[in-house]
């Protein structure tokens, strides 16, 4: 069974540049959703703020649109209040790696059901081109004038570091394996990051589709993502040598919901049955 | 008719334990109490000292003067004997070299050596106590037997006979009036409002004061089948409650100024987003760090205008437990029915000291959340999230409840159904429907409590935590014939002006009383009514005003 596909589409007029490498994403992502047969209220797509945040608008799901490097803890919130909805946080590299750093760490430990796709053009694109935790060292921005300083942060070797249950890499311009990786991590149980290679036509000129598509490559069929030692290995291939793409680590583990027995074996949080008089017992521990 | 009595000690010495026992029996025995606490920011060391104020009537706030002091150093004694009443005493243990006329030393530490348990000595001294004060043993057994396994009680129960037996009677017996009363301070009030008020999930970033109510919260955690969780850092304990909120239960999140400052951008979100939130700060005295373990009012200010932008919103001072415990609950309902950010303020002394009151009575809280039914769109309609109506608030849908519904909430401007927009005039219609709430919110709003003479000359203003010092005040100065009124204001945004213009007009002298340097009450209520307070009372040490200071100052500087 599959969702009619059209009942994703959303009347929003659309704001990314024509040739945005958000577009791809977004029609995987749709299908994504439609054959997993999702229906658009079952879903809620969490965002901050970035070219790449306004995705919320352009599908027709749940939409939670929120601040600039904050698009995962609404997400956790709304997870641990109806832990039925599918719920998916789309947004930038800027927003999940720089401003938000600190809430993928956290949420990694927690291993909350939720997808993580990052959007990640290696730039801030909506603020015009200075560089992101991703930008290549010793390139030029439109801020960094001399090239930039600092070394880029490697989602995929922290993330893997860091014992998160579900670790891919996948390519905007290859739809296809995009639907696969997709459909993976919002299958999967517990928290799933997905680094999406996405070239921002404006503002980087250097990781261009055609710089993408000359360097990646799937991870091969005996490719065992299980294997921790083999994942960090195709975490640190980057640039020249190739780029994998695929499901580079996946480790069973019991979810945040599984460990909160209020949750748990319960019905969502949201049909939580209660009045006031029941917590009138608790005054015992005031007498 | 009350007693003070002062235990102090370094941090590690076992004051907590001390003064959690003592106030457990007097209360138990009928008596109310009044427990605040004076703690350093250290684990080991230093100076700290808990009063328990018991009597026979409800006591409103500490006092300056004691009746006894159990000192578990040196230091203690050194430090609090000048405030010894004539009649007063000071017991200690015999081996602490210090001396002063109305001391007992005291083989308490021997006692305990030869009851089997070194850290009995606290209950000899309890026995002491008690017996100083005429009070009989009886019962006393049944409550060591809930504090302790059966081993330690009994071992307690000797300790506490043999202290007992070490002194005579001294003061005078009052007998106590054994009714049903609580026992409860500040932050559990709040976490037991939540709790009976709904809330399904509190999401915070420990900081004292405010860890407390978080506290509470956990050890109910799977009773009431809530969720509490301790966020990677106070921003993250926003935007989670707001995540919780938006997609369809009850949510809360506490913090202290310091943890505030962090959730300002997203106290925006909430007002933007339309997403019901009630946020409480439990103040401390700042800026940035502050003293963390004392007491201030300074965050008023602060509060009234954070988050960049406008935005309507609701500020509710808490002025004891029993406010606590309705105004939480109250503040839930508020958030929901208006789709609005309220802001809940405590602080330190309020949130610590422990109160003797009545028992909540469950049955006047209410849940009214607001939520809307399929009804509210039409089959073939997308749902607007944010649809213009008469009052400004939306008809409000969860997302996954509806087939086919999609609820959309974006931090950006956003036309009804929650898109991006740009447009001057969406622009302009959404200012205007969020701010609307702000004028609506003033049907909710309770007048201050007033308190004292009926015609006064001179009108005291507050809000909060002081209500239990100035009540006291006032009751001392009008039983010298000063025509003293003050009203207390619980709920300051919007500012409540009726009960205040009626007495501004008729007194000679407007007073604020305030633990701040800039007098933030005084400032808002000239703002909003143009009346200006003649003379302010403030304080910034860190420290809780008692009622002998504001007496005392009313007497000496504003007579
Ligand atoms: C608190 C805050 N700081 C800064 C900004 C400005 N800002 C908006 S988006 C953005 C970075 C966007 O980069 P990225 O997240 O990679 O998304 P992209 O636009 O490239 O898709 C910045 C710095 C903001 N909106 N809020």
């Amino acid at each position: 069974m599959t969702t009619d596909i059209n009942l994703f589409n959303s009347m929003d007029e659309n704001a990314w540049c024509p040739g945005c490498g958000n577009f791809g994403i977004l029609n995987a992502l749709k299908e994504a959703l439609s054959e997993l047969d999702l229906k658009p209220h079952e879903v809620l797509i969490t965002s901050g703020i970035g070219q790449a945040a306004k995705l919320p608008h352009y599908i027709n799901v749940n939409g939670f649109n929120g601040l600039h490097g904050r698009a995962v803890p609404p997400a956790v919130g709304a997870k641990i209040a109806n832990k039925n909805l599918k719920v998916i946080v789309n947004t930038g590299d800027g927003d999940s790696y720089g401003e938000g750093g600190n809430h993928i760490i956290h949420n990694i430990r927690r291993n909350i059901d939720i997808t993580h796709f990052v959007h990640d053009n290696q730039i801030y694109g909506l603020t015009k081109g200075q560089g992101s935790p991703t930008t290549a060292k010793g390139q030029k921005t439109t801020l960094q004038l001399e090239g930039v300083k600092v070394d880029p942060f490697n989602p995929i070797s922290f993330a893997i570091s860091l014992g998160c249950s579900f670790v891919a890499r996948a390519f905007s311009g290859d739809k296809e394996h995009l639907v696969y990786v997709m459909k993976e991590a919002i299958k999967h149980k517990g928290y799933a990051l997905v680094d999406i290679l996405q070239p921002c036509v404006s503002f980087n000129k250097v990781n261009t589709y055609r710089w993408y598509k000359e360097r990646v490559y799937k991870l091969d069929k005996n490719y065992d993502c299980t294997n921790k030692e083999e994942a960090f290995k195709k975490a640190f291939e980057w640039g020249d040598e190739g780029i994998p793409i695929g499901i580079i680590y996946k480790e069973k583990k019991s979810t945040y919901i599984d460990r909160t027995p209020q949750l748990n074996s319960k019905p969502p949080l949201i049909n939580r049955e209660w009045k006031p008089v029941y917590a009138e017992k608790f005054m015992e521990d005031f007498i | 008719m009350n007693y003070n009595i002062l235990i102090g000690g370094s941090a590690g010495q076992g004051i907590v334990t001390l003064s959690q026992l003592l106030s457990k029996i007097l209360k138990r025995k009928g008596y109310h109490i009044f427990l605040n606490k004076d703690y350093m920011s250290r684990i080991r060391g230093g100076h700290n000292f808990i009063q328990i104020r018991f009597g026979t009537e409800q006591i409103f706030s500490h006092s300056p003067f004691i009746d006894l002091i159990i000192a578990l150093d040196k230091n203690t004694v050194e430090i609090h004997k000048e405030k010894l009443n004539e009649n007063g005493k000071i017991i200690c243990d015999e081996s602490i070299d210090v001396s002063s006329d109305n001391l007992f030393k005291l083989p308490l530490k021997e006692i305990a050596k030869e009851v089997g348990n070194s850290k009995v000595f606290g209950t000899a001294a309890i026995g002491a106590v008690l017996k100083l004060f005429s009070i009989p043993l009886k019962d006393i057994n049944k409550i060591f037997d809930e504090f302790f396994d059966s081993d330690l009680s009994n071992k307690n129960y000797q300790a506490l006979i043999r202290g007992y037996e070490l002194i005579n009677n001294h003061f005078e017996y009052v007998e106590p009036q054994d009714k049903n009363h609580i026992m409860i301070n500040g932050n559990q009030a709040v976490a037991l409002g939540a709790l009976a008020a709904g809330v399904s999930f509190y999401s915070a970033y420990p900081m004292t004061p405010s860890t407390g109510i978080m506290t509470y919260l956990a050890h109910k955690e799977e009773e009431a089948g809530i969720v509490v969780e301790q966020a990677e850092d106070e921003i993250a304990a926003i935007n989670m409650a707001i995540g919780a909120s938006f997609a369809g239960v009850r949510a809360m999140t506490g913090t202290s100024g310091g943890g505030f400052s962090l959730m300002t951008e997203s106290l925006g979100l909430a007002g933007i987003t339309e997403t019901p939130l009630v946020v409480i700060d439990v103040q401390r005295p700042g800026p940035a760090t502050g003293l963390p373990t004392r007491t201030e009012q300074s965050d008023l200010s602060f509060v009234l205008t954070a988050s960049h932008g406008e935005i309507p919103r609701m500020v509710i001072s808490l002025r004891s437990p029993a406010d606590a415990f309705y105004q939480t609950a109250r503040a839930l309902n508020i958030a929901e029915k208006y789709q609005v950010l309220v802001i809940l303020l405590s602080d330190q002394y309020l949130a610590d000291y422990v109160q003797t009151i009545e028992p909540f009575d469950f049955k006047k809280i209410t849940i009214e959340r607001g939520i809307a039914d399929a009804s509210s769109v039409k089959e073939n309609e997308d749902y607007k999230r944010y649809k213009l109506t008469e009052t400004g608030v939306s008809p409000r849908l969860i997302p996954g409840q509806i087939e086919n519904k999609t609820v959309l909430a974006d931090s950006d401007e956003h036309n009804e159904c929650g898109h991006i927009t740009e447009s001057a005039e969406v622009r302009t219609n959404m200012m205007e429907k969020r701010m609307k709430k702000q004028e609506l919110l003033k049907e909710e709003i309770q007048e201050p409590e007033y308190l004292g003479a009926e015609s006064p000359d001179i009108l005291l203003v507050g809000w909060g935590s002081t209500y239990g010092p100035i009540k006291e005040a006032v009751e001392r100065l009008n039983s010298e014939n000063i025509k003293v009124g003050a009203l207390i204001f619980g709920d300051v945004w919007p500012l409540p002006k009726e009960s205040l213009e009626k007495y501004a007009k008729k007194v000679k002298t407007i007073v604020n009383i305030e633990q701040n340097y800039t007098g933030q009450l005084a400032k808002l209520i000239r703002q909003e009514t143009g009346i200006k307070c003649d003379k302010s009372i403030l304080k910034y040490d860190g420290r809780q005003i008692n009622f002998y200071e504001i007496y005392s100052k009313i007497k000496s500087e504003v007579l």
